[in-house]
């Protein structure tokens, strides 16, 4: 699968209240919540996001809270996939258990990219391409296990599969 | 072969012996869950996934615990729809291990308190502060709403072998410093990142001398170092705990001597003052006396890091006799029911309000950001609890400190960050 999307840059130790503050924890609809995206970091952030939209981030990406409607704002919101120097653990799994594609950037890689910058990605091998800058970058492949819950269309769907059997 | 904590957890609840040989960082492995829980932020997203994967029980009534202590009491009515929600499916799943109203209090305050987790336990919770109960020896960590429905239904999760990171105390503990003051300091040698997917061991001779309640205020900030779990070997004083807690059996759980740690980390206390985290991450941790000039408009003593009976205790001791200073409000929240009715036998309440204190109900209150107690741009507050990003108790101009229970109660007196030894 290949996604293609525009860059949005934000900085290291994005935490989950900056992705979707508390205050709007309740309600389970993924638009709602794509409404508020990034509120914590600035009021309005998360309309610059058009759908297909990629998010480049540093270290520490998703930290904080467990609170699953941080990846589902960000799908809400239209962000197709999210590269980070590194993630969350918390925030990595529940990326994947809800069919958000998360890629580790190799070290440097996120100063090489631009605000805006066209980036394409193919999902299965990790290998991305700045398509403003005319780069390649390989990001870190998917694990096996992830890939698996991912391809399955997320983890729900992942547990319909185990259950049938 | 030699064991870490993490290991020797992982090995005791194991769905496929097949998995343990040879088992090490790394390893995808399937484990039992002994208990799964959710607040009333994440369990709706949690039933809608249940229901959502055709599901139509849980795999243990006894095994999933669901706690309304976020919002509640309810604030507004969207609160209160969700937590009707979470209401009316505990009911329907004939789920033992509800909590709402009298019976509730802060999630990771309560569960160890009734017993409800463990030494040896496997728990996952679709709260980041789950990791609490590595106090107990248990291998308990912070999931999304999501894996919480799997785990409801499948009655198992998996996880990937963390690495494990020894982090070894050494000399004595100064007057009124407990377990905040250990954790903040290992947040800052560490940072926010520094243990990223791993599995912290906190062990020496001073947490040997912790009791189980600080080691639980230490455990509880694990994940504000990155890491999966905080574990605790289990010793004499967490079997005691335990029994006393609730739980028929009970066993010390010791790593092997020999075993492989990525990182080991050593701390001697001796000489260190109270720490403080300043905004807007808990690694940016100085010692009180750096933070003098600091004036609070506010300062919380409670959340699941620091809402415990000897948390109360140590703030009561230096506020007996004593005046919040004006302009300053002093938010107490008792962690549990039961903590509030000890407090309240030991007088403890009495002091808190002959100082000036606002008591709350036990719930999480203004750490979260949501309720009861928020920032106004501008406004300091000084808190026990685990998180100061920016925004987190409410405007996103205001600031938070982080500190423990004694340098909280001497700041509520002076309205200025405080050594507790300086009042």
């Amino acid at each position: 699968m290949i996604l293609k999307g525009k860059a949005h840059l934000v900085g290291d130790h994005i935490d989950t209240d900056a992705i979707l503050p508390s205050r709007f924890m309740v309600t389970t609809d993924r638009r709602e919540l794509g409404t508020h995206c990034m509120e914590g970091l600035e009021p309005g952030w998360g309309q610059r996001i058009r759908p297909g939209d990629f998010i480049v981030a540093g270290r520490n990406f998703g930290c904080g809270s467990s609170r699953e409607h941080a990846p589902q704002a960000l799908l809400g919101a239209g962000v197709s996939a999210v590269f980070a120097e590194s993630f969350a653990r918390i925030f990595y799994r529940n990326g994947f258990n809800m069919g958000l594609p998360l890629f580790q950037l190799p070290p440097g890689a996120r100063e090489a990219i631009g605000e805006g910058d066209e980036l394409e990605i193919d999902v299965q091998s990790g290998i991305m391409t700045d398509l403003t800058s005319l780069q390649t970058i390989s990001c870190n492949a998917i694990p096996p296990f992830m890939l698996n819950i991912l391809s399955s269309g997320g983890l729900v769907e992942y547990v319909k599969k185990q259950t049938r059997r | 072969m030699k064991h870490t904590l993490a290991e020797k957890l992982l090995l005791a609840n194991l769905v496929d012996a097949k998995d343990g040989a040879g088992i090490a960082p790394g390893r995808i492995v399937r484990c039992f869950v002994s208990m799964t829980l959710a607040e009333d932020l994440t369990a709706p997203l949690g039933i809608k996934a249940f229901r959502e994967m055709g599901a139509n029980r849980v795999f243990d009534r006894d095994k999933v615990a669901l706690i309304c202590d976020h919002f509640t009491p309810n604030k507004d009515v969207a609160s209160a729809e969700q937590v009707k929600s979470i209401r009316e499916f505990a009911k329907q799943m004939g789920i033992t291990h509800y909590f709402e109203g009298g019976n509730c209090g802060v999630e990771h305050v309560i569960l160890p308190e009734l017993g409800l987790v463990g030494p040896g336990d496997l728990v996952i919770g679709a709260d980041s502060h789950t990791c609490t109960y590595g106090a107990l020896c248990a291998f308990a960590t912070g999931v999304g709403s999501t894996d919480f429905a799997a785990a409801m239904v499948l009655g198992e999760t998996w996880f990937k072998v963390p690495e494990s990171c020894k982090v070894e105390f050494t000399g004595r503990l100064a007057p009124h410093l407990g377990g905040k003051d250990l954790i903040l300091e290992t947040l800052r040698r560490l940072g926010v990142s520094g243990a990223l997917y791993m599995a912290l061991e906190f062990c020496g001779e001073p947490i040997d001398a912790l009791d189980v309640e600080q080691r639980m205020t230490m455990a509880n900030m694990a994940v504000e170092g990155g890491a999966k779990v905080g574990l605790f070997a289990s010793d004499r004083k967490t079997v005691e705990y335990a029994k006393a807690h609730g739980r028929n059996t009970a066993w010390e759980i010791h790593p092997d001597p020999d075993a492989a740690y990525a990182q080991t980390l050593r701390i001697d206390v001796s000489d260190m003052s109270p720490r403080v985290a300043r905004p807007h991450l808990p690694d940016n941790v100085v010692g009180v006396e750096e933070l003098a000039d600091v004036r609070v408009d506010q300062v919380f003593l409670g959340s699941c890091t620091n809402g415990r009976i000897s948390d109360l205790r140590v703030a009561a001791e230096l506020l007996r006799g004593r005046k919040v200073a004006d302009g300053v409000r002093f938010m107490v929240l008792p962690g549990s029911a039961r903590i509030y009715g000890q407090a309240m036998r030991e007088g403890l309440l009495e002091v808190f309000l002959q100082a000036g204190a606002v008591i709350g109900p036990p719930s999480c209150g203004p750490c979260v950001g949501g309720h009861l107690g928020i920032l106004a741009s501008g406004e300091k507050c000084l808190s026990t609890s685990n998180r100061n990003f920016r925004g987190r108790m409410g405007s996103l101009r205001s600031e938070v400190y982080l500190a423990g229970p004694a340098v909280a109660a001497a700041t509520a007196v002076t309205g200025r960050i405080t050594h507790p030894a300086d009042l």
